[in-house]
């Protein structure tokens, strides 16, 4: 069971939290597909969805996962906090727990910021994202999409095309993966490869063609437009050229490929729309894992003795 | 009042000493050491009984006795930061951790770039600091890399350095005509090494574990490229180059090999380049945030090589206290620096338990090879010298608890750290600070 109060990240936990996670999630799923969607554990808790990042998907899923848990929810985003006013993240954190919080899902540019939360509140912290660090629940439900498809992990041969270096989504799922016994690839321009990656056991390719061949599961992640003007690429053209998803190149994967995208997507530049709206896409299927995955992890927390 | 030491271990490396024996101190100077004859022992000692009254008498058995140290590295955030440190707390701290002389480093506010803010440092220190204080002049006008500042009228008013430390120089230009005009003064031209291009956004060491945590990565090269640099431009000019705080393998080579070529190079490193890996960063602690940040095993070893073989000089503290508002944040914005003084020796000494560089070697690193770069005549324990003395228990342990430290920056990745070696007593300009 779990150890921790808080979902930190991928890194910290056991393969079999992972699967614990993973089971809890599908019976979650099968609640969402009840007429009746609202199942009573978190009836009294509050959960503060703190999100000093702009984010739609992610903050809209979790909020749902805790409505249909019946918790109360409550937004704090950085627009209409009073971080702008210039409040520190310690003064922000010791406010929510005045207020009686149970949870806070945090999402922040700076990585590590939600351990630094873990450290100074006694209620569960759920990493939404943190810097380039960790995004712990796209992982598992990455993992909740792919095993629903593939039935296992170990052995799966995953290609994750695209920003390596600053992609939290590409280190929460490479540790996820790799904790299950998949077999990953990385595939990028070498100035979007973070130092030293391969000491986590995975394989790099700079060309897209060699990186896609027989793959069971191919995942493109979203390039942040600004980084081209930062000159890890010279223009998005280029970029699409290199390394955009496309018919032709998928063809090289496994025929029961799935894609995976973890949103939103930049069509054209990263992924082709023939692709993202093709037969193969799961795209929309993990949004709906998406809201499994963290209703089983707000859940279990729940469960944590603090 | 005369101050007699004895009992204790007098080591003192200018002089090539190491041995039990006795200081004598008289008005703030240094006016007789003497090491005991091993069979006279018992007799000298009773012939001095007789004068006690006049004397007070520091029993140092069990103690190192050694010339105050000397940090040619530090930042006493005065003026501008006060509520970061002051000249009166820095130097408290200083003598704290063993220290009679500090060498601060000019990015205050107002930068140390003109004989006012100069003057400014030298009198505060003067009023109410514990220790000596050597300001270290600005090498360009306000830092800002484009004109040199008026070096002639700095050293005339009590530098003993010049740097921009904080940020380099980043104009090629400039600062050859810095190591060329600073030839005038003989005073060494301290280069902070990084190129800010390649630095840019940087919080901690490139490298895995940079990439585990997510953080954005300052690789060895930002470091490395700048060292070559000033090597090549001290090549060029026949000026005088001290690198600070080395931090990694490479400039520890580079350094070795510049001075195998006759090139006019010293070179420093700091406690946490020794002590610490950036696996400690595990823990987004931002205390162990620092520029340079700490790198790899194999970078620490390298470090020690260079301390061992000389390829570098000295150990600097780099003393750069913020206050909590600064590091109790977010690892991103957090503050660049560690608060030093406190824990300096004591690091040091791990070195010699370790069997790196041996206890006289410590001890010159942080004497008299800092003084004579700088030029100043402090660590030593000669006649007439000042009564800068620190007297240390080498036996004793103790836990690093920040919250006690004299320095206002309490920001130490050292905290909980059980160390040996504690300072019993400094004395400063024949002042005594007693830490028992």
């Amino acid at each position: 069971m779990f150890k921790s109060k808080d979902l930190l990240g991928i890194k910290e936990l056991t393969p079999e939290e992972i699967y614990h996670i993973l089971d809890s999630a599908s019976g979650f799923k099968d609640v969402l597909k009840r007429d009746i969607k609202k199942v009573p554990p978190l009836r009294g808790k509050t959960v503060v969805n703190l999100f000093f990042e702009p984010s739609t998907r992610t903050r809209i899923s979790f909020e749902l996962a805790a409505k249909r848990l019946s918790a109360d929810v409550i937004n704090f985003s950085i627009t209409t906090s009073s971080v702008v006013k210039g409040e520190t993240l310690k003064d922000t954190a010791l406010t929510i727990k005045a207020l009686g919080a149970d949870f806070v899902v945090i999402r922040h540019s700076s990585a590590g910021v939600p351990h630094f939360l873990s450290r100074l509140l006694d209620i569960s912290v759920i990493n939404a994202g943190d810097g380039s660090n960790e995004h712990p629940t796209q992982a598992l439900l990455d993992l909740f999409t792919i095993l629903s498809y593939k039935k296992k992990i170990k052995g799966l041969v995953i290609a994750i095309i695209g920003d390596i270096t600053h992609s939290r989504v590409a280190r929460s799922d490479i540790y996820a993966f790799t904790k299950l016994g998949a077999r990953v690839r990385l595939i990028c321009p070498p100035t979007l490869l973070p130092a030293e990656v391969d000491q986590l056991g995975i394989e790099v390719f700079d060309n897209i063609e060699e990186g896609l061949k027989k793959a069971d599961v191919v995942m493109t992640l979203r390039l942040q437009l600004e980084r081209q003007s930062k000159g890890f690429f010279p223009s998005l053209e280029e970029y699409f050229y290199l390394y955009g998803l496309t018919a032709g190149r998928l063809r090289l994967a496994k025929d029961d490929a799935i894609v995976m995208h973890p949103g939103p997507m930049n069509r054209g530049v990263e992924i082709e729309s023939e692709i993202a709206d093709g037969p193969q896409s799961v795209i929309l299927e993990q949004v709906t894992n998406g809201l499994a995955v963290r209703m089983a992890v707000l859940y279990l927390l729940a469960g944590v003795k603090k | 009042m005369k101050i007699l030491i004895k009992n204790g271990r007098l080591i003192d490396p200018s002089q090539g000493i190491d041995g039990i024996g006795e200081i004598l101190i008289e008005k703030g100077k240094i006016r007789e050491i003497k090491l005991e004859q091993k069979s006279k022992r018992a007799e000298v000692q009773k012939g001095k009984t007789s004068e006690l009254q006049s004397f007070r008498t520091i029993d140092a058995s069990g103690c190192i006795v050694i010339p105050g140290l000397v940090d040619m590295h530090a930042h006493l955030r005065e003026p501008g930061f006060e509520y970061k440190e002051t000249i009166a707390t820095g130097t408290k701290a200083a003598a704290r951790g063993g220290f009679t002389t500090v060498c601060c480093m000019p990015n205050t506010n107002p930068v140390n770039d003109n004989i006012a803010v100069t003057e400014f440092i030298i009198e505060k220190a003067i009023k109410e600091g514990s220790c000596t204080v050597y300001p270290i002049g600005a090498i360009t006008k306000s830092q800002k890399n484009e004109e040199l500042a008026e070096l002639e009228a700095l050293k005339r008013t009590g530098c003993v350095a010049f740097s921009d430390d904080g940020r380099p120089v980043t104009n090629s230009l400039i600062m050859r005509r810095a190591l060329e005009y600073s030839k005038i003064f003989d005073v060494p031209i301290i280069s902070h090494c990084e190129d800010l291009y390649l630095s840019e956004g940087g919080v901690m060491n490139e490298g895995f574990v940079s990439t585990i945590l997510g953080l954005r990565g300052i690789p060895k090269a930002a470091e490395e490229i700048m060292a070559a640099r000033d090597i090549a431009l001290c090549a060029l000019t026949g000026g005088r180059l001290h690198i600070a705080h080395v931090s990694s393998e490479g400039s520890v080579k580079l350094i070795r090999d510049a001075k195998s070529r006759g090139i006019n190079v010293t070179a420093e490193t700091c406690p946490h380049y020794f002590s610490l890996t950036d696996e400690a960063l595990i823990s987004y602690d931002t205390n162990l945030k620092v520029n340079p940040p700490v790198r790899t095993k194999q970078d620490v070893e390298a470090v020690k090589e260079g301390l061992k073989d000389g390829a570098i000089d000295v150990i600097a503290t780099d003393h750069a206290p913020h206050h909590i508002d600064d590091k109790v944040r977010e690892f991103d914005s957090a503050a660049f620096g560690i608060s030093g003084l406190e824990t300096a020796f004591a690091l040091g000494l791990q070195l010699v338990a370790q069997g790196a560089i041996d206890l006289k070697q410590l001890i010159m690193t942080m004497t008299i090879t800092p003084s004579r770069i700088m030029g100043i005549p402090k660590g030593t324990l000669a006649e007439d010298a000042d009564a800068d003395v620190a007297i240390i228990n080498l036996e004793n342990s103790f836990v690093v608890d920040p919250s006690r430290f004299l320095s206002k920056g309490k920001n130490s990745p050292f905290n909980g750290w059980t160390l040996k070696g504690t300072i019993e007593k400094t004395i400063a300009m024949g002042k005594v600070y007693d830490w028992t």
